[in-house]
């Protein structure tokens, strides 16, 4: 913090508004959106009605509260087996990915490594439709070989754990490697060296110092998964994510019971996005 | 044999690596580039041509959307820096401790939340019924419901907020690292505060500021939410012609050739960025 | 040329961080062309001081003049002084010449006429031909001479100069302390130098000022703090001393008598006058003032005298000592060796007479805190 630079009392002030003004701008959509759950009325909008819940517990048309509504329900559900499931992969690829790179010399590893970064550049509209038409190629292409059906490589949701898989892992590798190269590698040669095993080293030593960043790569993975729009926009079938559920809706025109899945969203991702950042805060 | 089991494990972790690579971003990439080249020529009959690359260029409608999403990604991208750059320098440079904890927690948070989200925010606020609307009525200075949802104003709204952390946390990164000294000896030496700026914050901010315009210029072309939801009828975005040609159109073709424009102008922009300044993608990426 | 007007002076300069008072009431004048030095522990205010002095902290109360002229409310940027930061503070994002030539261009001086300053200037450091060069082709030593050549060019009224020397590595910091005062003395410039080295103060300094608890303990040349130092503060930090603490049993015109806790009787000097039979006091003796022999006849000449058995010798070339404990008082002394050698072949066990004159053993009242740190 610079505390030596004089400066004018006029631009200390402006200064201090235009940050506070700023953080009014960041804060206000999503205030916004959180205080309308609670608006008496079927618009999100103004006039203010007056105070109620039924947005979340409400079971008379047309005021159907959040828990009440099946096909919100039933998204968030897919929404959460397709979280699930990118995790899980991108976890254990992004630490394959990270022993590969920190503990790895080979020839064309700076050329693997700018592609392992690649789909950080990629719109993901254009890393959907492009899995989308190499993902149909090939079932056409077996199909037409094998006279058999391959419903699994159109539009649904293994394509979409496929998808939004294509682009976490990349970060999920950035995190754990970020952690894997903290590491003293003379650590698990003493473990060598007490008589363990390679993998047993490994997994006594090396894996235990790395769950942190795992745990915090998981959570960034499920976050990044539930907020996904673009890859998923174009992979998706007949069971759509919460995104795409509200995002029919909206188009249509909405009712609080939006806002009311909006802030339990907001909610949910603060809580985990702090819980990652403290993970990987943690001994550094 | 230790170097034969060091090379099985090797070839273990480097076998995820590449299925990974291969069948989710190089196979599908060079497929949809082959796609873009097929011409249709009669029932399940295609011919390798230029074709659906002629077609962009012979219908203004297209290049004309194309052109209005570069140019509107790139000064959304300019109005980030500027509106970002002083926000990560007061973080960064004249908070301390619990307040500059805080203050960049609060510029993340709105990140973690779906997207979706924060465009149905401005949405509420900004439509003709919208909080802004009634505020500015309720204060006398409109007479009736004034519209300013559906129009470019609302969109470089909606792409600015959705930026907005790419390019601070960035920002916060680099100028943390500048040596306050740095600063001081400026000062000492007669600098104006605009001279330290434009000598010294800017130049080391530099890797900064390149990772957050890139990341931000590839966000706001690749967006599909906010110009769909926050623009008019006439304000089309290049998304939205690829996801027509796709999803509604079924022509793949046409909609391939419109996905590889759109990756070759975003590769283009941050392979002449990288350039420009001379910086590497790994740096650059480690930065954000 | 000299003048009388001092470059720099400080009246009761005060500042309070909340409740806590870094610098308390400090005055001092440095006369044009000085070698002026600030010595203190850590945490003593001395930063403080001089970043005051630059202006990046203002006053809580008191004066500043440069040249006779009060820069109380001139900003760093207009202040006549310039300053060599602890890391140097080089910038990394220009060559070797621009940064040189930075302050000159804040200035708006032309460019053909920065160059030729800035050429000159490098070649005064001994450093010519070497504009184009990025800062990180340096050397650790020709940094220094870059951030020094960086604040001469602006021929400023005075050079501050805070630890620059911290960093380098022992043999570079030697080398260094002899360039620094060469180049002081051939920009014949006021330098202010801050450092918690007694040896860069002791040997560079024409004036040291021993700042302690945020007060000026006491000015004046090297000689004068090591052989004549007026408070038990700087008696104990610069220079290395023997310390008792003892209580004064007798006060005659020849000297005091005093004994410790353990019964030894010492003889000394009140140093700062003052001191009566009852006092508490602290005794301070330099290893080097305290004189070996091999038998008693050797040291009996001498008012304090005594036999102690070598604990342990810590050779160190010129700078050996010996570790001794009283054999009657159990107190530990370290004694210089004599560079002779005609002690070379004692070792852990033997026993050695030792004695020292009660002049060169200072007496100071004892205050709250006897280590003086």
């Amino acid at each position: 913090m610079i505390t030596g630079i004089p400066q004018s009392r006029a631009f200390k002030w402006s200064y201090r508004a235009y940050v506070t003004l700023f953080f009014i701008y960041l804060a206000l959509p999503l205030a916004t959106v959180c205080a309308f759950a609670f608006n008496d009325s079927v618009f999100p909008s103004l006039p203010w009605e007056g105070f109620t819940l039924d947005w979340f517990f409400g079971t008379d048309a047309p005021y159907i509260g959040v828990f009440h509504e099946s096909p919100i329900l039933r998204s968030l559900v897919t929404s959460g087996v397709v979280a699930f499931w990118v995790s899980v992969l991108a976890v254990f690829v992004g630490t394959c990915n990270a022993f590969l790179f920190v503990r790895h010399e080979f020839r064309g590893k700076a050329i693997l490594y700018v592609l392992m970064l690649l789909p950080l550049i990629i719109p993901g509209i254009i890393l959907g439709i492009s899995i989308l038409v190499f993902s149909s190629t090939v079932a056409n292409f077996l199909e037409d070989a094998t006279g058999l059906w391959f419903d699994r490589l159109r539009p649904g949701l293994i394509l979409v754990v496929l998808g939004q898989f294509s682009f976490i892992t990349t970060f999920a590798t950035l995190v754990i490697s970020a952690r894997l190269q903290k590491f003293d590698p003379s650590l698990e040669e003493a473990a060598l060296n007490l008589g363990a095993t390679h993998w047993g080293a490994v997994r006594a030593v090396t894996l235990p110092f790395l769950y942190p960043a795992m745990v915090a790569a998981g959570v960034v993975a499920v976050l990044m998964s539930f907020e996904n729009f673009n890859t998923t926009l174009m992979l998706v079938g007949s069971d759509a994510p919460l995104t795409i559920t509200m995002f029919d809706r909206l188009k249509l025109g909405s009712t609080p019971v939006l806002n009311a899945v909006s802030l339990l969203l907001i909610v949910v991702s603060a809580l985990l996005g702090l819980a990652s950042l403290l993970l990987q805060k943690r001994d550094d | 044999m230790a170097t034969d089991r060091s090379k099985l494990a090797f070839w273990l972790l480097l076998a995820p690596c590449l299925i990974w690579l291969v069948t989710l971003i190089i196979l599908p990439h060079v497929g949809m580039f082959l796609v873009s080249l097929r011409e249709k020529v009669g029932v399940r009959e295609y011919e390798t041509s230029f074709a659906n690359y002629a077609v962009f260029l012979n219908e203004p409608l297209y290049w004309n959307t194309f052109a209005r999403t570069a140019y509107m990604s790139i000064a959304a991208t300019i109005l980030t820096l500027l509106i970002g750059f002083p926000i990560s320098y007061y973080i960064a440079k004249l908070t301390r401790g619990r307040t500059k904890t805080t203050s960049f927690l609060m510029c993340l948070i709105p990140f973690w939340v779906s997207e979706l989200v924060r465009t149905f925010g401005w949405m509420i606020l900004l439509r003709e019924t919208g909080v802004f609307s009634n505020f500015l009525q309720y204060l006398g200075l409109v007479n009736g419901p004034i519209e300013m949802l559906y129009n470019d104003a609302a969109i470089m709204t909606g792409l600015v907020y959705t930026s907005m952390l790419f390019m601070v946390v960035p920002l916060v990164t680099t100028l943390d690292s500048l040596d306050d000294s740095l600063i001081e000896a400026g000062y000492d030496l007669g600098a104006s505060g605009f001279a330290i700026l434009r000598e010294i914050v800017i130049p080391h901010a530099m890797p900064g500021i390149v990772s957050g315009c890139i990341v931000v210029f590839m966000l706001s072309l690749g967006n599909y939410l906010t110009p769909i939801l926050l623009g008019g009828k006439d304000s089309l975005w290049f998304t939205g012609l690829i996801y027509s040609q796709f999803i509604t159109r079924f022509n793949w073709e046409l909609g391939s050739a419109f996905g590889f424009l759109l990756l070759g102008l975003s590769s283009l922009i941050v392979f002449v960025g990288l350039k420009l300044t001379g910086q590497s993608l790994g740096k650059t990426m480690a930065q954000s | 040329m000299l003048t009388d007007v001092p470059d720099l002076q400080c009246r009761s300069i005060s500042k309070s961080f909340d409740d806590f008072k870094a610098v308390k009431d400090v005055s001092f004048s440095v006369p044009q062309g000085t070698f002026f030095s600030i010595l203190g522990p850590s945490g003593c205010g001395k930063t403080t001081l001089l970043r005051m002095i630059a202006g990046f902290q203002k006053p809580t109360s008191g004066d500043l003049l440069i040249k006779g002229k009060s820069v109380i409310d001139v900003p760093p940027n207009k202040r006549p002084v310039s300053m060599v930061f602890q890391h140097l503070a080089l910038f990394p994002m220009m060559n070797i010449g621009a940064n040189v030539g930075f302050g000159l261009r804040q200035r708006g001086v032309n460019r053909s006429d920065i160059e030729k300053q800035v050429t000159r200037v490098l070649e005064r450091v001994g450093l010519a031909g070497v504009a184009e060069r990025p800062i990180s082709s340096l050397s650790g030593g020709q940094k220094q001479r870059v951030a020094i050549a960086r604040c001469m060019v602006l021929e400023p009224d005075v050079l501050l100069l805070d630890e620059p020397l911290g960093a380098l590595d022992l043999k570079l910091r030697e080398h260094m302390k002899i360039e620094l005062k060469q180049l002081q003395s051939e920009f014949n410039t006021t330098f202010v130098y801050i450092t918690h080295d007694q040896s860069e103060a002791l040997v560079m300094s024409e004036q040291i000022a021993v700042m302690n608890n945020g007060v000026f303990e006491q000015t004046g040349t090297a000689k004068e703090l090591y052989y004549e130092p007026q408070t038990a503060f700087v008696a104990g930090f610069v220079g290395e001393a023997n310390r008792f603490a003892a209580t004064i049993k007798n006060r005659a015109d020849s000297g005091l008598q005093m004994t410790t806790a353990q019964g030894q009787v010492l003889h000394g000097t009140d140093a700062v006058g003052g001191l009566a039979v009852g006092d508490m006091v602290n005794v301070f003796v330099r290893p080097e003032a305290v004189r070996l022999s091999r038998n008693a006849e050797g040291v009996s000449g001498l008012s304090n005298a005594g036999q102690g058995k070598v604990e342990n010798v810590l050779f160190n070339g010129a700078n050996s000592q010996l570790i001794l404990r009283d054999q009657q008082s159990g107190a530990e002394m370290s004694v210089a060796l004599p560079q002779t050698g005609e002690f070379r072949d004692l070792s852990r066990g033997d026993l050695i007479h030792f004695g020292w004159e009660h002049l060169q053993t200072r007496v100071y009242a004892a205050t709250g805190d006897p280590h003086g740190h």
